[in-house]
């Protein structure tokens, strides 16, 4: 297939999703309906050596967007399609082309990265001498290498990381998808974090990349989209975005004509 | 498809090796698989050891016994009976000598005792000679004491009237073999044994497994990799029925062991010995295809509890009702129907008591073992379903 930097990769076209409140979540959130729509007819593509971000506040909807593509949850409507294959209807393919990197996914604390990176290489169907050679330059890179016998309990949440990274991308992904990667971690971390971003896109792969730091967001992101409950209300190039302003400013300003009222 | 199959097989064994390695690799968790069969072995043999002991008494122990007026034709019958008295000087207050158990036994003979028996007859209405034996409870050589005098007396009071004899003559007229008197004990207690260890078992691992990681985030992990849902499901029920079964093996191996002794083997003639390859091969089938539906039943609970704490609860209506199932095994005067091989769990309860009783038709077991199999499957297939099931997976 041809891989040509620029050409859409991943392509989101009316993504609907509502959860169903319970009781105790209505009085919470102080509303009579039963359901929340999270996501709202969103559409949005990210093209090949890019990195994309998705810039919202908290519970705008940003986390369901990207379970939807990760195929963890199934849109109520619209679809998504990661390099020509659908999260509906083969979300087994699509995890295959994805790496996923977020908090909510965790490593068992009993094993060691070592025994780890074999486990999901394998899950992943690697060639065993392929896997290897990646886990040992992957653990060289984020120095994981004197620690690969130590027991994910034992390590930093630094280390602990850098581990989730390099697991999220041991099968070498086309598309990486990273939710709030550096929330946590101290700076140093989250350098070698960002820095890995960039070298990503230097390699051709594909960044989905969903925070709520601006500043991220002015370093890293080719292009961004803007969520706001629920919908885009903005996805262009960085620079079509804010116009001359700060994106901080300019985000500001969107929001109060988006929903009326100060941020 | 070929390539499929392969990838398919090998990611279930992928899934299974990590299962293993989680519990076989944790000295903690191999510990609480073999600790219950090495308590069972050590508490039955002591209790059993005990019991006998008991029940036997102590052939050395030479009771001091105090007769008071004992004629002659008394003291044969006691020294017959291997209660001999040793001559022991008569204390200033015998009863206070047995309350203080310095004295097991107090003895007190009406003068005359030979000439007075044989004066009285029932029908004169008047009262018979009576023998007095002070005796201490708190004391266990002292009742030890009170019982066998008490019950020689009886007796020599019986060989005095005697009329007929019933089992005089040296002959065994009890005509049980070991194997029906083994077969009976064991079918009647091994059904609630075997199943609650095996419950146990699959207790300690399933909702660790399922629930546990559920809780910790690390099943959402695996959830985002190519592997498909139905191969998570074989995987961890398949290393989860071996964890159980290792460890049911271990609680098992404790249980027959050291059965014997609990039973006391010299009193029951209790022979463990009676049972060959035909039983415990079918024992072993019976034990596999039950392991599978309790651990497949656990796991589908455990799917659906947010937390091991709340897989626990959830489980704890299943435990009652198979420890209930387990115990109809002893009121069951023979095997039901083949129908009754039918119904999972139960077919288990029947299977493991005919077994033990020498006493289940092969076509029983095979029935039980397709049950539980088909059984097994749907609930693989209903666990699946769960796994793909974003309502039940990320559920807050």
């Amino acid at each position: 297939m041809e891989t040509q930097t620029g050409s859409p990769i991943l392509t989101a076209s009316g993504l609907k999703k509502t959860f169903t409140l319970s009781r105790k979540q209505r009085a919470l959130e102080k509303t009579d309906s039963p359901v929340k729509v999270a996501v709202d007819q969103l559409s949005f593509t990210a093209n090949r050596g890019e990195i994309f971000g998705l810039l919202g506040p908290n519970g705008a909807g940003k986390t369901t967007t990207l379970r939807m593509i990760a195929t963890l949850i199934r849109p109520d409507e619209g679809d998504v399609t990661v390099d020509g294959v659908s999260v509906v209807k083969d979300p087994s393919a699509v995890r295959g082309k994805i790496g996923f990197l977020t908090s909510e996914l965790k490593l068992e604390d009993f094993f060691t990265p070592d025994y780890l990176f074999d486990f999901f290489a394998d899950l992943h169907g690697m060639d065993p001498a392929a896997a290897l050679a990646r886990k040992k330059a992957l653990f060289a890179r984020f120095g994981i290498d004197r620690f690969a016998e130590v027991k994910v309990a034992n390590l930093s949440t630094g280390m602990k990381q850098k581990v989730s990274l390099v697991i999220s991308v041991a099968h070498e992904p086309d598309i990486i998808i990273f939710d709030e990667p550096t929330n946590g971690l101290d700076v140093l971390t989250a350098k070698v974090v960002t820095d890995y971003l960039e070298e990503l896109r230097a390699e051709g792969k594909t960044v989905i990349l969903s925070t709520h730091i601006f500043s991220l967001v002015e370093k890293l992101c080719d292009r961004v989209g803007i969520i706001i409950d629920g919908r885009m209300a903005v996805c262009d190039t960085l620079d079509a975005v804010r116009d001359g302003l700060s994106l901080e400013d300019w985000f500001f300003e969107l929001y109060r004509e988006t929903v009326g009222e100060e941020a | 498809m070929a390539n499929a199959d392969k990838t398919r097989k090998s990611n279930i064994w992928t899934i299974m090796r990590k299962e293993l390695k989680r519990f076989f690799g944790d000295r903690r968790m191999v510990m609480t698989m073999v600790l219950p069969g090495i308590l069972i072995f050590v508490l039955y043999s002591l209790m059993g050891s005990v019991m006998t002991e008991s029940f036997i008494g102590d052939a050395d122990t030479v009771s001091t016994i105090y007769a008071e007026n004992l004629p002659e034709s008394v003291a044969v019958v006691l020294r017959a009976g291997g209660l001999p008295l040793a001559p022991v000087e008569k204390p200033d207050d015998p009863n206070a000598a047995v309350q203080n158990q310095e004295l097991d036994l107090y003895a007190v003979f009406p003068e005359d005792f030979d000439a007075a028996v044989a004066a009285y007859t029932p029908a004169s209405g008047a009262p018979a000679p009576e023998v007095k034996l002070y005796y201490n409870t708190a004391s266990a050589s002292s009742s030890n004491a009170f019982g066998i005098m008490a019950g020689l007396l009886d007796s020599y009071e019986s060989a005095m009237a005697n009329k007929f004899d019933v089992n005089r003559t040296a002959d065994t007229y009890d005509l049980a073999t070991a194997e029906d008197t083994t077969g009976m004990l064991l079918s009647m207690l091994m059904p609630m044994l075997l199943i609650s260890l095996l419950f146990s078992g699959c207790m300690a691992v399933a909702p660790e497994s399922i629930a546990g990681e559920k809780e910790r985030g690390t099943l959402a992990t695996l959830l985002v990799t190519p592997l498909r849902r139905s191969e998570l499901a074989i995987g961890k029920i398949g290393a989860l029925s071996i964890v159980a079964m290792c460890s049911g093996l271990c609680s098992f191996l404790g249980v027959m062991l050291s059965l014997p002794k609990l039973m006391g083997s010299e009193v029951t003639g209790m022979d463990t010995g009676i049972y060959g390859v035909p039983e415990y091969v079918s024992l072993l089938v019976v034990i596999l295809s039950t392991i599978l539906v309790i651990v497949s039943l656990i796991s589908v609970l455990s799917a659906l509890a947010n937390s091991v704490k709340e897989a626990s609860g959830m489980v704890a209506p299943l435990m009652v009702v198979v420890m209930l199932l387990s115990l109809t095994s002893s009121f069951l005067p023979e095997l039901p129907g083949n129908v009754a091989f039918l119904i999972p769990l139960y077919n288990s309860v029947c299977c493991i008591s005919g077994i033990f009783a020498l006493d289940v038709a092969p076509v029983q077991i095979l029935l039980t073992a397709v049950v539980n199999l088909v059984l097994t499957g749907v609930l693989v297939f209903v666990l699946t379903r769960m796994f793909n099931s974003e309502k039940i997976m990320f559920k807050k």
